[in-house]
């Protein structure tokens, strides 16, 4: 066994060498440790009794959002609020006293603190009040001395200076909740905010940015002396929005009393240059937390003003459906544009019979005609020949009966329904005359207000699926790729021409009172009046009128519509909730809303930059 | 060539209650008194209190002594025969990380275990750096000493040693890699490589450093960098080691008491129950502390010295000693990390920093070590393609 001897030896001579060495390294920390602990210990003592080095996190500056002009929508401004740092305080309670004697402090306040201070470590500071007044921070600087451990900090808070005009749009911020905390350490950061709804919301994490750090010194109580070392924050990134404000403020105002939406899209690219619900809420208010009164009342209004109508109100589109039934049936080739029916006021099927909105009826009527007059028989029998799923089928490539994909939450789907819909859902057969309503768009179909508009923008448009943007990202200007509408041109034409006359035929154009009378402005369009309820009897009979019924049961007026007529760019739909027929409420609004639109754009091109009402700054 | 006795010591199959009794109790002692340490350190940690690291440390190490007497009774031939299967099941569970999917997103250093219901963390980098030491003990054993000193005997042991340390590396895990080179070069020392092989490898280590630089992460270039300056970077790593120099020095010879760090106790310390533990431990329990830990760590690694010297087969030497010189490396690495000897490379200090892996590990591989101790006078064969019964 020589070599095992040898291998032996070996080995242990070996590692004698190595652990010899790994001997030296134990010394040089030992060595280490005594340099520090013992020779230096008297300095490192001295800096931890005042190691008063802490690092500070700089809570980053949040994006704004601004309009397509940049025009501030949600802009930062200072405000401030009283911190409470409660291991340099000590006696919470009196200090807290002190405090209520000199600002504004409820008892509710004062409770919540003290229970954040229980369950935080001691050294992470607390909001005592926001929002303080000028008054109140004067008197506050005034004690501090006999406040310790308090301070007031300047904060920039999320400030919206159109108030309620584009609150929907832009949504609101509001405080941290539980659910958020995990995650990014700037959200512990007191006073800190994120975005509730809207864009604020959907865009969060590209509006929040990431903290910067101070270092600073700071004395025995906690005081700042100097600041060693600053890091800056990395703001959050601007959100540019396609929103013309000038527009959507001239569209809320033209709503003034109204209840209902207005949605202004370019037809070209997608654009959504206005998007309103009306009414609307301050979202400044949001920001430093709603008195519960003040939320119930928002949330028992009648007129829903927290709903973002259009997204996420669903309607039936009633006439304004009728362009779907008509290019379904051009397509399934049961009628012609010359076909005519005959409309005696009423279309019977099986023993039930569907009426016309005009009692005596249209006579002889083809497609435009239809169109122009709203012909109800018209579409019941057109319906009744085609079928549901086929008029399903086109409603679907014109973006209805599902989500537009548009940047904010909360967006509904609307309804298209169809056989198998209703055989999945109800379990039931789909019946003849569940066609024929489906066919003047009542029935099941839903639609929300801003997918009337990207069916009217689709029209207008005539080759691609258009799909709304709100926001304009750093390829704003071009036009994003979109798939083909794959409709027959010859037929929307024809749709087109019968959306026309509906406007501007003074011989039974149903929103002839409506039309835009400017040279090269004229716009096409189509009206409806989606009924809330069933009619009654003395309805029917013309025995009652809108105005004699209860607001909440009076029909809803829709109107979509485009201008210019030749080259179509700008798309409009408004819905009245409630507001009597779409001829007489939604199309007055649109006509108004889509003349303002093309007087800008020509007050835009004749001086090269934008209306001179847009300057101002975006604070 | 191999002559295996008949004598029952010799072979290594005696009665368990006979194993136990020649147990390596003293090292066990030793473990827990610096495990110990550690509870002490992370119920202060956590402001006295046994949560949230102190309790499921006491249970990790409850689960760890139970495998240290589990694999202390394995024969040591049984380990032999095994070691190459460990080292493949390792990089296996090494390169699985690689696959997207197995590990979180970012940094893939965590295996997820579902046991029983229960949601367990793995790093495979643990168990490999054992089985690394495993693996090339193994290798040497089967050789003749002066064929162990030959050039062709080098590529598999380096092969051996850098193919899953670049995994790790890879993860990313520079210490935990260069770690595990050092633990194998150290090794491959043991058992006999020339001396002028190192020689020409540091030198070609020093020549390959700028490559070395490209192929790191950004992060990683910042420690080094800060490193060589902390006032690169005073927010980040370099606060850290500012902070911990502050936190050693006024902990003084005596130190400030349990609980009454104030670096630590007010969060100046970062990372104070994992990598800065040992910081911690300075300034509440002093010079004083700080030695006595240290003195332990090294009658550990003596302990496993003195059982090599022991051992009768090159298998048993090579794998004592391989694991007490890892278990050497990564208490050294960490306290001279804390103590701004080395960059900041993010390791745990063995036995004591919060972490389950590392523990269960860490207390496996002295169950390894303990069955060198129990099996002192087993033989292993040279070869085992077959086995070789009696003379």
């Amino acid at each position: 066994m020589r070599e095992d001897f040898e291998q032996r030896t070996l080995v242990n001579r070996r590692s004698f060498v190595l652990f010899g060495l790994k001997g030296l390294l134990v010394a040089a920390v030992a060595g280490r440790l005594y340099e520090f602990q013992v020779v230096d210990a008297a300095r490192y003592q001295r800096l931890s009794n005042d190691n008063r080095i802490s690092i500070r996190l700089l809570p980053p500056r949040r994006g704004l959002i601004v309009d397509r002009f940049g025009k501030g929508l949600a802009v930062n401004r200072p405000t401030y609020q009283l911190i409470m740092t409660p291991e340099q305080t000590g006696d919470v309670e009196t200090t807290l006293e002190r405090i209520a004697a000199l600002i504004d402090l409820d008892d509710g306040t004062v409770a919540k603190v003290l229970r954040k201070i229980g369950v935080q470590e001691g050294f992470i500071p607390v909001t005592v009040r926001q929002n303080l007044s000028w008054q109140e921070v004067a008197r506050v600087e005034v004690n501090l001395p006999v406040l310790p451990g308090i301070v007031i900090e300047t904060v920039p808070h999320r400030h919206y200076p159109f108030a309620g005009l584009v609150a929907h749009v832009s949504g609101y911020v509001g405080e941290v909740s539980q659910a958020e905390l995990e995650g990014d350490k700037v959200l512990r950061f007191p006073g800190f905010r994120t975005g509730k709804t809207g864009i604020e919301k959907v865009y969060e994490q590209q509006l929040r940015g990431t903290p910067g750090t101070r270092q600073v010194e700071v004395n025995a109580v906690g005081r700042v002396i100097r600041e060693i070392d600053r890091r800056e924050d990395d703001p959050g990134s601007d959100i540019r929005l396609t929103i013309d404000m000038a527009l959507q403020e001239f569209a809320v105002r033209r709503m003034e009393n109204q209840t209902g939406s207005v949605v202004v899209l370019d037809a070209l690219n997608g654009d959504v240059l206005t998007l309103a619900s009306v009414p609307s809420f301050d979202p400044n208010v949001f920001n430093f937390g709603l008195t519960g009164d003040a939320w119930q009342a928002l949330l028992n209004d009648p007129r829903s003003p927290l709903l973002n109508k259009p997204v996420a109100g669903q309607y039936p589109p009633a006439s304004t459906f009728k362009m779907m039934v008509a290019l379904a049936a051009l397509e399934a080739g049961a009628v012609t544009p010359a076909t005519t029916v005959h409309c005696p006021g009423s279309f019977t099927l099986g023993d039930r019979t569907f009426r016309c909105w005009r009692r005596w009826g249209h006579g002889e009527v083809n497609l435009i005609d239809a169109l122009r007059e709203s012909c109800d028989v018209y579409f019941y029998q057109v319906a009744h020949l085609i079928g549901v799923d086929r008029i399903a089928a086109m409603a679907r490539r014109f973006g209805l009966g599902e989500t537009t994909g548009i940047e904010l939450t909360g967006e509904r789907a609307g309804l298209v329904p169809s056989a198998d819909w209703k055989r999945a859902v109800y379990g039931e057969p789909w019946y003849g005359g569940d066609t024929i309503n489906v066919g003047i768009g009542q029935g099941d179909v839903l639609t929300t207000p801003l997918q009337l508009a990207l069916m009217a923008a689709r029209i207008a448009n005539g080759r691609f699926r258009v799909t709304p943007r709100l926001v304009r990202h750093s390829t704003g200007a071009e036009v994003p790729e979109f798939a083909a509408l794959d409709v027959d041109s010859e037929h929307l034409r024809v749709v087109r021409q019968g959306m026309g006359e509906v406007v501007n035929n003074a011989d039974g154009g149903t929103a002839y009172k409506a039309r835009i009378q400017d040279e090269g402005m004229e716009m096409a369009g189509k009206t409806g009046t989606s009924q809330v309820r069933r009619l009654r009897k003395e309805e029917r009979e013309g025995r009652l009128s809108q105005e004699d019924v209860p607001w909440a049961e009076r029909d809803h007026g829709l109107f979509v519509g485009y201008a210019p007529l030749d080259e179509p760019r700008y798309v409009g739909a408004a819905i009245v909730d409630h507001g009597g027929s779409g001829s007489g409420s939604a199309a007055p609004v649109v006509r108004d809303v889509l003349r303002e639109a093309q007087r800008r754009q020509s007050i835009r091109w004749n001086t090269g930059d934008e209306p001179s009402d847009q300057a101002g700054g975006t604070a | 060539m191999v002559a295996l006795s008949t004598h029952p010591l010799a072979s290594g199959t005696r009665l368990i209650g006979d194993k136990l009794a020649n147990m390596a109790w003293g090292l066990l002692f030793l473990l827990a008194l610096v495990a110990g340490f550690g509870f002490l350190m992370l119920y202060s940690a956590a402001g006295g209190d046994w949560r949230p690291w102190a309790l499921p440390q006491i249970m990790r190490f409850g689960a760890g002594v139970l495998l240290f007497l589990a694999i202390a009774v394995i024969n040591i031939r049984h380990v032999h025969r095994w070691a190459y299967v460990i080292y493949a099941g390792a990089l296996a569970l090494l390169v699985a990380m690689e696959i997207p999917g197995v590990s979180g997103v970012g940094v893939q250093r965590w295996i997820q275990v579902t046991l029983g219901g229960m949601k367990f963390q793995f790093q495979p980098s643990e168990l490999m750096k054992f089985a690394v030491v495993l693996a090339l003990a193994r290798y040497y054993h089967s050789l003749a000493l002066n064929v162990a000193r030959r050039w062709t005997s080098l590529p598999v042991p380096l092969f051996l040693i850098l193919l899953p340390s670049v995994l790790v590396v890879r993860q990313p895990d520079l210490g935990t890699g260069l770690l595990m080179v050092a633990g194998g070069i150290a090794l491959m020392f043991l058992a006999g490589v020339r001396k002028r092989w190192f020689i020409a490898g540091f030198s070609a280590v020093v020549g390959m450093a700028p490559v070395v630089w490209y192929a790191l992460l950004p992060y990683q270039r910042e420690r080094v960098l800060t490193f060589l300056n902390p006032n690169l970077d005073p927010l980040g790593a370099g606060y850290h080691i500012q902070q911990s120099k502050i936190a050693l020095g006024s902990g003084a010879v005596w130190g400030k008491g349990l609980f009454n760090g104030t670096q630590s106790q007010l969060n100046f310390l970062p990372e104070k129950h994992t990598d800065f533990i040992f910081t911690m431990l300075a300034e509440e329990l002093g010079l004083i502390g700080a030695l006595g830990l240290i003195l332990l760590y090294c009658f550990i690694v003596l302990y496993g010295v003195g059982v090599a010297s022991r051992a009768s087969s090159q298998f048993g030497r090579l794998l004592a000693l391989g694991i007490v010189s890892t278990f050497f490396l990564y208490v050294f690495s960490n306290i001279a990390m804390v103590t701004g000897l080395i960059p900041v490379v993010g390791l745990p200090l063995p036995l004591v920093s919060f972490g389950g892996t590392a523990m269960v590990t860490l207390m496996m591989a002295f169950g390894l070590l303990a069955s060198v101790h129990v099996h002192r006078d087993t033989e292993v064969p040279r070869h085992t393609t077959g086995r070789t019964f009696g003379a």
